[in-house]
Formats: structure tokens, C-alpha cells, sequence
């Protein structure tokens, strides 16, 4: 008999054509690190590794029938992740690499949307590449690039020896002003220890420590880009407030938000609430308690595309216990 | 009271079913397993991952399909044979349909190979979620995003679209070729009158419906994905439209596989924590066949005289339970 009832942690590999994805994906399987993986590919021959599994999908997207426009998920991946499931001991882990056009929204929600999917794996971290000499091109022309960018967990800035000091500066300030809150690391080939990329449990409740946007500390950008993120804080919250708050902004502004994150200080609960989202789909739970000394601040940050920040932040305020 | 004999697998059990006297078990790391008294074989069917398995109708033969890009067709003598291959493809859905023909697919196109070894294309504009055939003639059915699909496979004729919103997973045609449902990706079954293409909604799952069985002569279709085992009637031309259905076997466990007994009204229910309960239909007596174990059960079929029910589950656990006293 198997043991069949560890959840398989999977990362969704992201970027634009030519920034270095690939070169990613094919030292993840070739590294020995002592992980066997099941990789689900849009282009097959690009990546062809004998032991590992891999797999070639068609991206197929389709609305789950409940009404919420945004709830988009990917009908390939669950039937193959269930295929997967029934192989369970034969890989370690999943990756997903999604074409350099892919929104990832659908990808993430395939891990909330589907019982299934969503008993059996966990989603670990969105990985998104970008090519330190193109990518503020490519901001410019694809929203798709944009919004790969929002919604990472780890952004890998490649090929940093093809920029000069200031091109590079440059391109972190867009990065920070897009997504503040994913972690960057500069490589050049995806040179990278794989554990600053694998294994980040960035969708994990659990794991949420803090919620700290990175500080610029160089850089000056002028660049007008339509996504953005806001940092909202406060101290203790009332409880039916902030989610009877929260239910009805995700409704709203839901399309429009990438992710969220936050940590919130309830009055009256030794406990840190935490909560999480992607588009409409908020989960929280409480996660550990107070440690003494420690501030009880509340902090929810959201990432978007034209978000109404001065509905968001009167909202919030308006939560204040 | 029943008696049980494990048989248990180290890998997930896809299927399972009996061949003659054999019990027989395909399993998700490409094995089939045959298990008959003291003797067992083990067939390398696929190299790879089984994905989708099915017993004949004449109950000679299992066929699998597998990550391997093979449909392979497996007697209980441990003799295998490829019926079908497409090379890098993940084959995930599988149907035996009448004159010998079999359907298969992968992602956006289903094939139909006929006894002649000839194959069809069935080409989709969206992914094929389940293939199945119409008892009579040689139609082919298959459930996409959006729609489920009539085919004529040998004659001459565009395919009929049956259109309701939403990602179709699977697809049963009921035995008398009236009626034909899907599962969805929404906890709910579709399904049309062919006749008039007048629709049947059958929602309130809890969960998404994994298995469905159809009883002796079509009576009702069995359904997994609530708190009991849902049974809609199909005793009349309009189905189970307006009808309650039967909720056998009732608990707090999710229902995972439904078995109907080949002859007689009633039904095998195997729950999420592995137990397996028979339970008649009229009355709703129950006999427990199986104490729960843990493990969500996958597979669970009967013998063709309705003495023997096989199992299998995600853990491997499988076995036999004999019900005669």
C-alpha cells in the first residue's frame, strides 16, 4: 500500500518568451538536488529529461459556472493532475510552465477552485522570469508581462550581465512598483540556488510571516504602470467589519485585484488572523498567537490593475475597532 | 456473512473487475494484476500510467488506456495486445462500444478504432472530458466544454451538438439509448432526451460525481458525490425529471464509488474512508461488506452472477468480498 495522503507541492513556472524560462526549467530537472519531478510543459522538446514525467497540455480555460466572472480555472490541469495523482510515489513535486502569454489567474485558482486539485496538491509559489534588458519593453506591450510580474511570489531577474548599473536599477524600480512584495533575485542563465525558488510555501497560511513591501534604495522610475500595489495598516480590527468589508471588495474589485495578502490583529483574539487571495478567492485562518512584545498591527496589502485605492484604504480604515 | 480476501496493490487502483473466475486489478503505475485462488500474475500492460480502464461487455477482456499512448486489451490468461497508439499522448478517456469498436481520447480529439483495426478522428475544439456509445448503431458520444457531442462513426452525417454551459468530465449513454448524461465539473450531472434534447438538471452534490452505475435493465442511475449513494429513476419516458431520487445508504462520509448489482435492485456503495455497504433498493436494507479503513475507495465492481464484489482504493487496498453465506 502507498501513502497517498501527502499533498504534492507545485510551482507555477511563468515569464515572457525568451526570458529565460526554459534555461529554468531545465536546470530544475537536471540539478541534483534528490527531488524527482512531474513537469507539465505547453511545448514539448524543448525540455526532454528521461526521468522525469513530463507532460504536454493544451492551456484550456474555462469559467466555473458560479456566477463569478473571474473564476476562471484550467480544465487541462485538472485532468491531469488527477492523472498524476494515480502515479503518486513515482515524482516528488509538480511544475507547471505556462506559455509566455499565459495570465497565471487561472492557474492559481485551479488550486482553490477544484476540491479535488485542491485536497490532493498544494500550490507552493508562482516563479516568474523576466529578462532585465526587455522586460520594461515588454511591460509596455503586453499586459500579460505586467501581470505576470503582479502576481509572483519570486520574480528570477535574468540575464543581469546584459545591463549596465543603471538599466538595472531601473528595471527593479518598475519591479517594486509593480510588485513590491515578491522576493528578486538577479541571475545571470537562471544561475540560482534552486531552494531560493522551490519549496517557498508562498501560498501557505502558515507560512505568512510578514507582509513587508521591499524598500527602494536606489532608482527613481517614471514609468506609468496600470499595475500597482497598496499597502493598508492599522491596529486592532472588528471582526464582522473587516469581512463583511473584505467579501464585499473582493466582490468588487475582485477582476481587478491580483493577489492579496495581509495579516490582521482582531480586538479581542490573542491570534493573528492571516488571509490570502487571488482575484474574488479570499481564504484566512488563524495562524499563531501574539508573540509578547509584539506589535499588533494590521496589514493588507493588494495587488491590481486599476484599483480603486481610495475606496480600498476608506474601506479599511472603516474596519478599525 | 461476507467474507473477505485482501488482495492489496502498492499502487492507486484505476479499475476493477473480474475476468471468468479472476479478480483483476489495473493500477495507476501501469500494472495489471490478476488474482485467481492461489494463483497470481502480473501483467507490465503499459509503460507508464494506466489512466482509464474497462471491462468488456462480454466480460472477457480489460482494456486500459495509459500515459503511454496505448490502449491495450488484457485477457485473464495475462495475454495482452495493443488495440490503439498515439505516441506522447496522455489517452485519459476510454469506452467499449458495440460491433467491436472502441473510443479513446486525449486532450482536444477522440479516436474510434473499429474491430476492422481501421481508426476515426474526432477532432474538438475543446478538451474531450468523456467517451461513450449509443447501444445501438455505432454512434459515438463524447462531453466537451459547453456541450456534449453525437458522432456518426461509419456513416456519413454532421455530429449533433447538445449544448449546456460548463465543463462536461464524463459521459454515460443510459442502456436504452433515450437518454445520455454527463458529470460536470460542478458537483451536478447533465443530461438530455435524445429524442427532443429536452434537458434533465440533477444538482445538490456536495462533491463532484465520480462514479455513476447504471442498475438491471437502466432502471436508475447510481451516483457517488453526497452523503449517500443518489439513485435517479429512469423508469419512465421523462427520466428522472420532477422525481426525488434514492438516497441509500445515508452517512456522514462522502459516497466515492457505486457499483449496481447485475440482476437484482441493488447497489454497492463504497464511501471515502473505504467502507463498502450493499444496499436494496425497495427497503433499504443494508449489509456492511467492508469496515472503513481510511482510504477513499477508487474502484468497486460485481462478478456477472452478483455473488462477488471486487474493490479497489487510492492507497491500494484491494480486495474481494464474497456475499454468500
Amino acid at each position: 500500500m502507498t501513502n497517498a495522503s501527502q499533498p504534492i507541492p507545485v510551482t507555477v513556472l511563468t515569464g515572457y518568451l525568451g526570458a529565460g524560462k526554459t534555461t529554468l526549467l531545465n536546470r530544475i530537472l537536471t540539478e541534483d538536488h534528490g527531488k524527482k519531478y512531474a513537469v507539465i510543459v505547453n511545448e514539448f522538446g524543448e525540455v526532454g529529461i528521461d526521468n522525469d514525467l513530463v507532460v504536454d497540455t493544451d492551456e484550456e480555460i474555462f469559467e466555473m459556472n458560479n456566477g463569478c466572472i473571474c473564476c476562471t480555472v484550467r480544465g487541462d490541469l485538472i485532468r491531469i493532475l488527477e492523472g498524476l495523482m494515480k502515479r503518486k510515489g513515482r515524482f516528488d513535486a509538480v511544475l507547471i510552465e505556462t506559455t509566455g502569454l499565459a495570465d497565471p489567474a487561472p492557474v492559481a485558482q485551479t488550486f482553490f477552485m477544484d476540491d479535488d486539485v485542491r485536497s490532493k496538491t498544494r500550490l507552493d509559489a508562482i516563479v516568474t522570469v523576466v529578462d532585465a534588458k526587455n522586460l520594461i519593453a515588454r511591460i509596455d506591450d503586453s499586459p500579460e508581462a505586467e501581470d505576470q510580474v503582479a502576481f509572483a511570489d519570486v520574480i528570477l531577474l535574468n540575464k543581469v550581465d546584459l545591463v549596465s548599473a543603471e538599466e538595472l536599477a531601473a528595471v527593479r524600480a518598475e519591479i517594486a512598483a509593480i510588485n513590491p512584495y515578491a522576493r528578486v533575485i538577479e541571475t545571470e542563465r537562471c544561475s540560482v540556488d534552486l531552494g531560493e525558488v522551490l519549496d517557498r510555501g508562498a501560498f501557505d497560511l502558515t507560512r505568512i510571516l510578514a507582509v513587508e513591501p521591499e524598500f527602494l534604495t536606489s532608482g527613481h522610475h517614471h514609468h506609468d504602470e496600470t499595475v500597482k500595489s497598496i499597502s493598508l495598516t492599522a491596529g486592532d480590527m472588528q471582526p464582522e467589519l473587516f469581512f463583511d468589508w473584505i467579501n464585499r471588495a473582493t466582490q468588487e474589485q475582485g477582476p481587478n485585484i491580483r493577489r492579496l495578502k495581509g495579516i490582521i490583529a482582531f480586538e479581542n483574539d490573542p491570534e493573528r488572523y492571516v488571509v490570502q487571495g487571488v482575484h474574488m478567492i479570499v481564504e484566512g485562518d488563524h495562524q499563531r498567537a501574539w508573540k509578547p512584545g509584539e506589535t499588533r498591527q494590521s496589514r493588507l496589502v493588494f495587488i491590481g490593475r486599476d484599483l480603486d485605492f481610495e475606496t480600498l484604504k476608506a474601506g479599511f480604515e472603516a474596519c478599525r475597532a | 456473512m461476507p467474507t473477505l480476501v485482501p488482495h492489496d496493490q502498492d499502487a492507486f487502483v484505476v479499475a476493477c473487475g473480474f475476468l471468468g473466475e479472476a479478480a483483476v486489478f489495473a493500477l495507476g503505475d501501469g500494472r495489471i494484476e490478476i488474482r485467481d485462488g492461489e494463483t497470481a500474475k502480473t501483467v507490465e500492460a503499459h509503460d507508464g500510467g494506466i489512466l482509464a480502464a474497462v471491462f468488456t461487455a462480454d466480460g472477457k477482456a480489460l482494456l486500459t488506456a495509459g500515459d503511454d499512448g496505448r490502449v491495450a486489451r488484457t485477457t485473464a490468461d495475462g495475454a495482452s495486445e495493443t488495440l490503439f497508439e498515439k505516441k506522447g499522448k496522455w489517452l485519459d478517456q476510454l469506452a467499449e462500444g458495440p460491433q467491436g469498436a472502441i473510443a479513446c481520447a486525449a486532450g482536444r480529439m477522440a479516436w474510434v478504432r473499429l474491430a476492422n483495426g481501421e481508426i476515426v478522428e474526432f477532432p474538438h475544439e475543446k478538451s474531450v472530458g468523456g467517451v461513450g456509445f449509443l447501444p445501438k448503431g455505432l454512434r459515438l458520444a463524447t462531453a466537451t466544454t459547453d456541450k456534449a457531442m453525437l458522432h456518426w462513426v461509419t456513416a456519413k452525417g454532421a455530429p449533433v451538438d447538445m449544448p449546456w454551459k460548463g465543463a462536461h468530465t464524463g459521459i454515460t449513454t443510459s442502456p436504452d439509448g433515450k437518454f445520455l448524461v454527463t458529470t460536470m465539473q460542478e458537483p451536478a450531472l447533465h443530461g438530455w432526451r435524445i429524442d427532443d434534447m429536452k434537458h434533465m438538471r440533477m444538482t445538490g452534490y456536495p462533491s463532484k460525481v465520480k462514479s455513476i452505475s447504471w442498475s438491471a435493465k437502466g432502471r436508475f442511475l447510481a451516483t457517488s458525490g453526497a452523503n449517500a449513494a443518489i439513485l435517479w429513476p429512469f423508469l419512465t419516458k421523462d427520466g428522472p425529471m420532477g422525481k426525488n431520487p434514492l438516497q441509500l445508504g445515508p452517512r456522514d462520509r462522502i459516497v466515492a464509488q457505486v457499483a449496481c448489482h447485475p440482476s437484482e435492485d441493488v447497489v454497492a456503495i463504497g464511501y471515502d474512508d473505504g467502507m463498502i455497504l450493499a444496499v436494496r433498493f425497495g427497503d433499504a436494507a443494508e449489509v456492511l461488506l467492508r469496515k472503513p479503513s481510511g482510504a477513499p475507495l477508487t474502484a468497486l465492481a460485481w462478478d456477472r452472477a452478483g455473488v462477488r464484489v471486487v474493490y479497489g482504493a487510492e492507497n491500494g487496498e484491494a480486495g474481494v468480498i464474497d456475499i454468500r453465506a
